[in-house]
């Protein structure tokens, strides 16, 4: 269910590192929790995102939630197909429906994201 | 089919572009008297329509009818139970809208001289000393046009005394069941918001809390009885905490409809708190107003309380203006006149012991509930309850029946739903309020709408995952409506 070659936030946002690149976007678990998602509202290209801030906010019918970036860095680029189509979000969270890439600054802080195994362990125990 | 169904009024209703005609009016109006004026030549071309396409035409009793209709539709207090919880959705006295609709009273106008504004006064200034003395605070601001607007001017002057001492502060702190107004009303006076998580038994962990305040923390916002409808039983500690490390202790009033009469805020140690007039005081719902939320505060609040401030002075009602430390205005005039009044109506016409059955029963109501439901819903905090009670769908969700079906359902029962999915703290929340104004028998079949539900969702789930099968139209697809909306009417 969770790709092994991602890294996980306990705010439910995955991170999958390349060099100095980080691809976020959000988990299976965060989809299935929020619902049918209907608008992704995310930073524009050049600007900084900081870790543990917000970085946007995603909006089901059920609620308006943000989006807490797990990486400081400089938003590259934002998948631009989730404008007119937020329900990838709910098909193929950790695919096609990644949200941004940002341009790592400093080291990624590995020892506060989960692996999948960690994650599949943490969100079982916020289940119960 | 369930035969508890309450018959509707009326068919369904075309829109006012499909009775369109070209050439109908619904006005007439005379000859000019003046020179005529071009408006291209008045406002410039750019600004002047021709037509507006599509523009309904129609006469003015098919616009009455059309809108009378469409009001019939509404499910109110009036049709039958409300049990949204949180809402507070209690039947509103007629006596209330007798007295506002007094001539006097009415047509006042806020510019009326002071001098011929006197019984106007005289209404705010009971009123203000009404709602201290339930509240056991010193003074009171009616000004506040609803309770998340009474969160933002108490938090106002709540920084206006920490600066007065020195230092504003930084932080609030809310606990996680908190209506969601708390953090968005600490934010707008400029602070921070850090989250308290609550116990076991669903109450704010004070162990937790102790270790959160310190020299930063401007207040905590706090709901009592919190949105589980649990009375947070260590009140007089939590203000002891707070105090201690010169923090105040600021009470989100929306559930003081299960203390009137009983508690005083004022005595266990809060320094400011908002009303919901439209809450424990039975003035009407409005679709978004006009409300009010006026605020309680100690006396040590007092002189930052909004301008204006009622001052007698001899015999004679004033407005005092010239109060140097007042935050300033939060709301034209002195707030929404009218809906003050009916509150005031409330109060007079129910006298202190009256208030104080009001909060027995609206308890009673509630435990009633609680205690004929137990059985059939889970009850995830088992902490006595207040005027309302919290269940979650944990037994109904194994057979995939969630609280939103739940509740979609009991409106072919005849009764509005609960409150779905709040407070956010518990999965799956149903919400229930019955107010004190239910009687006994209303309550029973409530009660048995929400049994028959339960045996439904284990025999029958499909009739309620796909419910409410009575009703004009059954499920709209809001998924749709909120990803392709469609914003205008086009001729089809």
């Amino acid at each position: 269910m969770y790709p092994e070659n991602l890294r996980y936030s306990k705010e439910h946002e995955w991170v999958r590192l390349e060099d100095d690149t980080a691809t976020i976007g959000i988990t299976d678990h965060a989809q299935e929790e929020l619902g049918d998602i209907v608008y992704v509202d995310l930073p524009k290209a050049g600007t900084t995102v900081e870790q543990g801030k917000a970085l946007g906010t995603v909006e089901s019918v059920k609620a308006v939630s943000e989006i807490f970036s797990p990486v400081t860095g400089e938003v590259l680029e934002i998948n631009p197909a989730l404008a007119d189509a937020p329900e990838k979000l709910n098909e193929d969270p950790h695919g096609e429906a990644w949200l941004l890439k940002v341009r790592l600054k400093g080291a990624p802080p590995l020892d506060q994201l989960m692996t999948a195994a960690e994650y599949e362990s943490f969100i079982g125990e916020e289940k119960k | 089919m369930t035969s508890r169904v309450r018959p509707h009024l009326s068919y369904n209703e075309p829109l006012l572009f499909e009775r369109s005609s070209p050439g109908k009016v619904a006005y007439q109006l005379p000859e000019l008297d003046v020179p005529p004026v071009d408006p291209k030549e008045a406002l410039g071309p750019s600004n002047v329509r021709e037509a507006i396409d599509d523009f309904p035409e129609v006469s003015e009793v098919e616009v009455i009818r059309h809108y009378t209709r469409l009001s019939a539709w509404n499910y109110a207090i009036d049709f039958g139970m409300y049990p949204l919880g949180s809402c507070t959705m209690k039947y509103n006295p007629r006596v209330n809208e007798l007295v506002a609709r007094l001539e006097g009273l009415a047509w006042a106008h806020p510019y009326q001289p002071e001098s011929l504004a006197q019984g106007a006064m005289e209404v705010m200034a009971r009123l203000e000393a009404a709602l201290a003395e339930i509240t056991g605070m010193d003074a009171v601001t009616l000004q506040p046009a609803a309770g998340a607007q009474g969160e933002l001017t108490a938090l106002l002057m709540m920084r206006a005394l920490l600066e007065r001492r020195g230092n504003p502060r930084k932080k609030i702190l809310i606990p996680d069941s908190a209506h969601g107004t708390n953090p968005a009303s600490a934010a707008t006076a400029g602070y921070a918001v850090e989250n308290i998580k609550s116990n076991e038994a669903g109450m704010l962990d004070v162990a937790a809390l102790e270790q959160h305040v310190n020299e930063d923390v401007a207040a905590l916002m706090l709901t009592n009885p919190n949105t589980l409808g649990i009375f947070e039983e260590q009140i007089e500690r939590v203000a002891e905490i707070l105090h201690a490390k010169g923090a105040l202790l600021y009470m989100d009033g929306a559930n003081m409809n299960a203390l009137m009469g009983i508690a005083r805020p004022g005595d266990f140690g809060v320094d400011a708190l908002h009303l919901n007039l439209h809450k424990t005081f039975s003035t009407p719902h409005g679709g978004g107003g006009p409300g009010a939320g006026p605020v309680a505060v100690k006396r040590e609040l007092e002189p930052f309380l909004p301008v204006p401030r009622l001052k007698r002075t001899g015999k004679k009602w004033a407005y005092d203006y010239r109060r140097k430390d007042s935050i300033g205005r939060v709301r034209a005039f002195y707030g929404n006149f009218g809906v003050l009044v009916r509150a005031l109506a409330y109060i007079l016409a129910h006298g202190g012991p009256g208030l104080r059955n009001v909060t027995l029963d609206a308890v009673l109501n509630a435990n009633y509930i609680r205690r004929k439901l137990e059985p059939h819903f889970d009850l995830p905090y088992p902490s006595p309850a207040m005027h309302e009670v919290v269940f979650s769908d944990a037994r109904q969700a194994v057979h995939d029946v969630h609280t939103g079906e739940i509740a979609k359902r009991l409106i072919d029962y005849g009764f509005h739903p609960y409150t779905v999915s709040f407070p956010l703290i518990v999965r799956g929340a149903m919400m229930i309020e019955p107010t004190e104004t239910e009687t006994k028998h209303e309550l029973d079949r409530f009660i048995q709408a929400m049994i028959d539900i339960a045996g439904e969702a284990e025999q029958d789930s499909e009739i309620v995952r796909n419910a409410p099968h009575a009703t004009r139209t059954s499920r709209v697809d809001e998924v749709a409506a909120a990803r392709k909306p469609v914003l205008r009417w086009k001729p089809a």
